[in-house]
């Protein structure tokens, strides 16, 4: 397991220095002129020319690679134009906004797809099973800034139920002190009660949205694999042994059909990582993704570079811990390269 | 995330190609002599098979009186239809016989005779398009085919256990194998939690695995295919069960592997005094093993006789074909019989009273409408109005 893990290490290695060529060129070719943009309309060919300089773009493309792969080395993402401020500190402060959605989304959608599956698998072409398809039809068919605007219209617009979808907390609370990052844990933590309910009102429609998106494929996931399990040939020995329903279905069935559902859970988090982008527009959430995209319209650069090597990291992280997870649940899987 | 997931259809057991009929009328007539010739005539291959039986006087005898006195399982008038696209197909019609205490039975058949129906209809472990629509089972003083599931639950690996066929994928890949015998032994009682794991290993050792105290910690994909057969049949006699029903115990295994899971599986059967009945296909492994044969055919039982009798006299025309295309040492593949047809479509709905009826070369007029079923000679019963 160990020698597993060192091995994956390894190869992501390779495939963070090929994130750092790919955004790096990438935001070289993008059309728009970085200097031009910030020395503003009335600036002089000179001004530009200048800025140009002292921003290093005026360097060969081969030169400024090396200087942003040695900031990098030192841990320097570079200064946002937009905001004056260090990338990587604003990342790191705007991050655990995206993460406290993303992550409460992909709760509450396993906490809703994995029984609904379960449930649809053991009594096909019941009620249950063809609310189970209706569901997951929607959605994978309903676009995530969809899914966000028409809750937003139904259930603030019209009825009323929801805060205004304006950021993590309402104008009139304040953040609780920084402990963890998240709302919910930090406001729990300090006692601070409405601020809780604060941060959770605010959360409940944009993680709904990012939920119905992520249950959609997680749902269908496991009717299938515990469809496949439950025909199997060990399903039909645990059963002819007499065990109990729940243990055949959980302890037999379940966690076999578990596998093929951890891996759908690594693509559909990498999904929740895009979809929380267009997310936090629609709900003007302060995380990494609203911030990427500010960047991206004002051609400022070294937040875009820092925010898909973020998503890079983090990609490559939640892969590991896939791998690990696979292999607790299959031993099969610890010895697979 | 494109792919469907597999459709729930029924799924009809692979042998049961389709459809149904009118319940042939089966009279029976125990003890009725036969209307014909009664000195049977020795089909060609038999005394060959006869030769491989062990010698010396066999046992069967003994168990076979018992048998009668109080069977340890009593299957009568089972029927089994499989709700198909296609139609019903009568998997089972009228099946009956008795398995005594301490008897090994075989239960034989070409594929698609009904063996491995009669085995999941009897654990209540039929598919969900399978449905048992007529008979009786009577296992210690409880209907198997009527009881409420809960009870069922309780008899399934305590007082009848199963082995089935590719041991490989009859265990759970990803949980170690003492695990899952100690999974039994918990449930039925047959030990604590704290004392399973011993209990587990001191099972492994029963089958005759070496190093039971590491291999209770192996996964399947770690051991052979005979090894997993080993645990399926430490999980199945783990509670003491009075009936062990094996369907197929030998198909997936290494061929020099299988006498040796026979061999340990009949060994412990009799040792322990549970009864058995083997699902096979092998005639000569029904002879070496067993105490007395179950013949079926398209899900009718034709001839019900202890293992010597069946193989001196076959009296059923499909008894006496399947012996004769049974290989045997000295036979050359030219000497090789084959048996003429094919099983009928089950789900037709005016099968013939007799199922044989195609294939056989002794038909009567009268088989196309009724069927007689006696017995032509001490426990040997046939279903032939024109037997051998």
């Amino acid at each position: 397991m160990g020698a597993m893990i060192l091995r994956r290490l390894a190869v992501a290695v390779f495939s963070l220095i090929g994130v750092v060529v790919i955004t790096f060129a990438l935001t070289r070719v993008l059309p728009g002129d970085t200097a031009a943009y910030f020395a503003g309309p009335a600036a002089s060919r000179e001004a530009i020319e200048q800025l140009r300089h002292s921003l290093g773009l005026d360097k060969p493309a081969a030169e400024q690679f090396a200087d942003y792969v040695a900031a990098l080395a030192r841990g320097d993402l570079g200064n946002s134009l937009t905001t004056g401020q260090p990338v990587l500190s604003d990342l790191l402060s705007r991050l655990p906004a995206s993460a406290e959605l993303t992550l409460l989304g992909l709760l509450v959608s396993l906490a809703i797809a994995i029984p609904f599956g379960i449930l649809a698998a053991v009594k096909p072409g019941s009620f249950v099973d063809h609310a189970c398809r209706l569901v997951t039809t929607a959605g994978v068919s309903l676009p995530v800034f969809f899914t966000g605007l028409l809750l937003v219209y139904v259930f603030y617009f019209i009825l009323g139920w929801a805060p205004a979808p304006l950021g993590r907390l309402d104008v009139f609370l304040s953040a609780p002190p920084t402990v963890t990052g998240f709302f919910l844990i930090d406001s729990a933590l300090a006692g601070d009660w409405e601020t809780f309910r604060g941060a959770l009102s605010q959360l409940v429609l944009p993680v709904l949205t990012l939920a119905i998106f992520a249950l959609a494929p997680i749902a269908r996931m496991t009717r299938a694999a515990m469809l496949a399990v439950l025909t199997s040939d060990f399903v039909r020995t645990a059963r002819a042994s007499g065990l109990t329903p729940w243990s055949v279905l959980i302890t037999y069935a379940f966690r076999n059909a578990l596998l093929p559902v951890v891996t759908t859970l690594g693509m559909v988090f990498s999904f929740l990582l895009g979809a929380n982008v267009l997310v936090e527009k629609v709900f003007a959430w302060p995380g990494i993704g609203s911030y990427a995209i500010e960047a991206l319209i004002a051609s400022d650069f070294a937040p875009v570079q820092g925010f898909v090597l973020a998503m890079a990291v983090m990609y490559v992280l939640l892969n590991l811990l896939i791998d690990v997870l696979q292999g607790l649940i299959d031993p099969r899987a610890r010895t697979a390269t | 995330m494109s792919e469907r997931p597999p459709r729930a259809d029924p799924a009809v057991p692979p042998q049961l190609t389709p459809a149904g009929g009118p319940a042939a009328d089966l009279a029976v007539e125990p003890g009725e002599a036969p209307p014909l010739d009664t000195a049977p005539t020795p089909p060609g291959t038999a005394p060959n098979l006869l030769d491989s039986l062990p010698p010396g006087p066999i046992p069967p005898a003994a168990a076979f009186s018992a048998a009668q006195a109080e069977p340890c399982l009593a299957v009568r008038d089972l029927a089994v239809s499989f709700r198909t696209r296609g139609g019903t197909v009568k998997a089972l019609e009228q099946v009956g016989f008795t398995v005594g205490r301490g008897e090994i039975v075989a239960l034989v058949g070409e594929s698609g005779s009904g063996k491995s129906v009669t085995a999941y209809a009897l654990m209540g472990i039929l598919d969900a398009a399978g449905e048992v629509t007529a008979g009786t089972a009577q296992f210690g003083g409880t209907d198997l085919l009527h009881a409420p599931e809960r009870t069922l639950r309780g008899i399934r690996g305590r007082d009848i256990s199963m082995i089935f066929q590719n041991p490989r994928t009859a265990l759970n890949p990803i949980r170690p194998v003492g695990k899952q015998i100690a999974d039994v032994l918990i449930r039925h009682g047959g030990a604590g939690r704290r004392e399973a794991p011993a209990a587990a290993i001191e099972m492994l050792r029963r089958v005759r695995i070496t190093d039971p105290e590491r291999r209770a910690r192996a996964y399947p994909y770690e051991m052979s295919g005979g090894m997993c057969q080993r645990v399926m049949i430490a999980i199945a006699l783990a509670c003491r069960p009075k009936l062990l029903i094996a369907d197929e115990p030998t198909t997936g295994i290494d061929v020099t592997t299988q006498a040796v899971i026979m061999d340990l599986l009949t060994g412990l059967a009799r040792e322990s005094g549970v009864s058995a009945l083997v699902i096979t296909h092998d005639l000569a492994l029904a002879s070496e093993y067993c105490d007395r044969v179950v013949v079926m055919h398209a899900g009718h039982v034709v001839e019900d006789a202890p293992v010597r009798d069946l193989f001196a006299h076959p009296r059923h025309p499909y008894t006496a074909r399947l012996l004769a295309a049974t290989p045997t040492g000295h036979a050359s593949l030219a000497d090789l019989a084959s048996i003429p047809g094919s099983l009928p479509d089950l789900r037709r709905p005016d099968l013939p009273a007799c199922r044989y009826i195609g294939r056989c070369d002794r038909a009567l007029d009268s088989c196309q409408v009724s069927l007689q079923r006696r017995e032509i000679a001490p426990s040997h019963l046939v279903a032939c109005n024109n037997p051998l």
